[in-house]
């Protein structure tokens, strides 16, 4: 990168773009690989999604996700996959906070982290319930 | 139904969700939705979830090619996101206390509204005045038209971004992008460009339903069996949607043919709704 203020808008456009097309490209990966195993594992057990269980309880939390990718456990890298995906976006909004700071655009830097304030908020809002 | 034919069913449906929504300009989630509660009787919660994890896949990718274009307004999308994200929040939390009978009627009505609003011919204002506000927060911007950059203002900022908490909400609450009520903020009320418009409402999406999927993830709304074929067949239908160039005669055609498919889908939605069959 090169020196704070001579880096502009479309510096940040083209990393933005590379973030986002990057994010998306390795989840989806993931999902397919996780996708294959699940479907050669438990292609023929039946399912039911007609009363609402929550997920299964091995990738109830992070732990739990992160040791069943180890175990190579389907349904934990599908999980994986989709938790890459929703912080796609976020690490998008993380970078604009550098480029704004980088482009001494304080009032976009102070925007960007009250959007990143909210989703935090809205993570630890899920903690709760 | 066994695992794989779920997943085969769902990996093709999802796929002409994507292929239409992206032909359409309303999204994949209008069909998912519907297919997933109306044919495969999978609880609503469920099919929210991961609706809006197809979202976020599909707005990422068209908002990676659209901001390279140069379109897409970074700082007008950020500035609105703090009212699109704070929206989604509250919608996310409503969607636990809100009865799933609720939720689909709503789900239909918000529908029917969107396939109409998607047939209306808009006429484009473009402002070149600067307000106030829009100069204090640097809102106006340049965009390319046939090689030349064309200035643009932003009007009615307060009134946009009140449109936006109320297009968050919609969005946490029933898991679609809510990209038509996003266009309407902006070009109806703050009279921005719809190249602009479209754009930057994409670019705003993801990030939108990334604050709600937060919750839902937490929640278990996000199932790995259906997210997982749900999200893989809408965002190759996407591609193979923006591969696709339609002409605008048949343009207006398919839109009328989605306009007229989509409403039947919401009233079966609303009478679910209303007869306890969700």
């Amino acid at each position: 990168m090169e020196l704070p203020g001579k880096y502009k808008d479309a510096d940040m456009k083209l990393v933005i773009s590379w973030i986002l097309r990057g994010g998306i490209f390795l989840s989806m990966a993931i999902v397919f690989i996780g996708g294959a195993i699940f479907i050669y594992r438990h292609g023929h057990s039946i399912t039911d999604y007609r009363v609402f269980k929550g997920v299964p309880y091995f990738i109830h939390d992070t732990g739990g996700i992160i040791q069943g990718v180890f175990n190579i456990k389907g349904q934990a890298i599908i999980q994986l996959g989709i938790i890459l995906l929703i912080a796609t976006p976020i690490i998008r909004v993380v970078f604009s906070a550098i480029g704004f700071l980088l482009e001494k655009d304080y009032l976009y830097t102070f925007i960007t982290l009250l959007v990143l304030l909210i989703i935090v908020g809205s993570m630890l809002s899920g903690n709760l319930g | 139904m066994s695992v794989i034919v779920f997943t085969v069913i769902l990996l093709l449906g999802s796929y002409f969700a994507g292929l239409l929504g992206s032909l359409t300009g309303l999204g994949g989630g209008f069909v998912i939705i519907p297919l997933l509660t109306l044919v495969l009787h999978v609880d609503i919660h469920y099919a929210i979830g991961a609706s809006l994890v197809s979202v976020i896949a599909t707005s990422s990718g068209s908002a990676a090619a659209y901001v390279k274009e140069g379109f897409t307004n970074i700082r007008l999308g950020m500035f609105l996101e703090i009212a699109t994200t704070a929206g989604a929040l509250v919608g996310a939390m409503l969607a636990i206390y809100f009865p799933v009978q609720l939720i689909a009627i709503l789900f239909g009505i918000v529908l029917i509204s969107s396939a109409i609003m998607s047939l209306w011919k808009k006429a484009e204002h473009i402002t070149t005045e600067k307000t106030f506000l829009a100069r204090k927060l640097k809102l106006g911007g340049t965009y390319p038209v046939n090689d030349e950059m064309m200035e643009y203002g932003v009007s009615n900022i307060a009134g946009g971004f009140f449109m936006m908490i109320f297009a968050g909400i919609i969005s946490g609450l029933l898991g679609i992008g809510s990209g038509a009520l996003k266009v309407v903020a902006m070009d109806g009320v703050m009279r921005i460009p719809f190249k602009v418009s479209t754009t930057t409402s994409n670019f705003m999406i993801g990030v939108t339903a990334a604050a709600s999927a937060v919750v839902y993830l937490q929640r278990g709304y996000i199932h790995p069996g259906i997210a997982m074929p749900v999200v893989l067949g809408v965002l190759a239908g996407a591609l193979s949607g923006s591969r696709i160039l339609v002409n605008s005669t048949s343009s207006v055609w398919l839109r009328r043919i989605f306009a007229i498919v989509v409403s039947i889908i919401a009233i079966q939605m609303i009478y679910n709704g209303i007869t306890g069959k969700i």
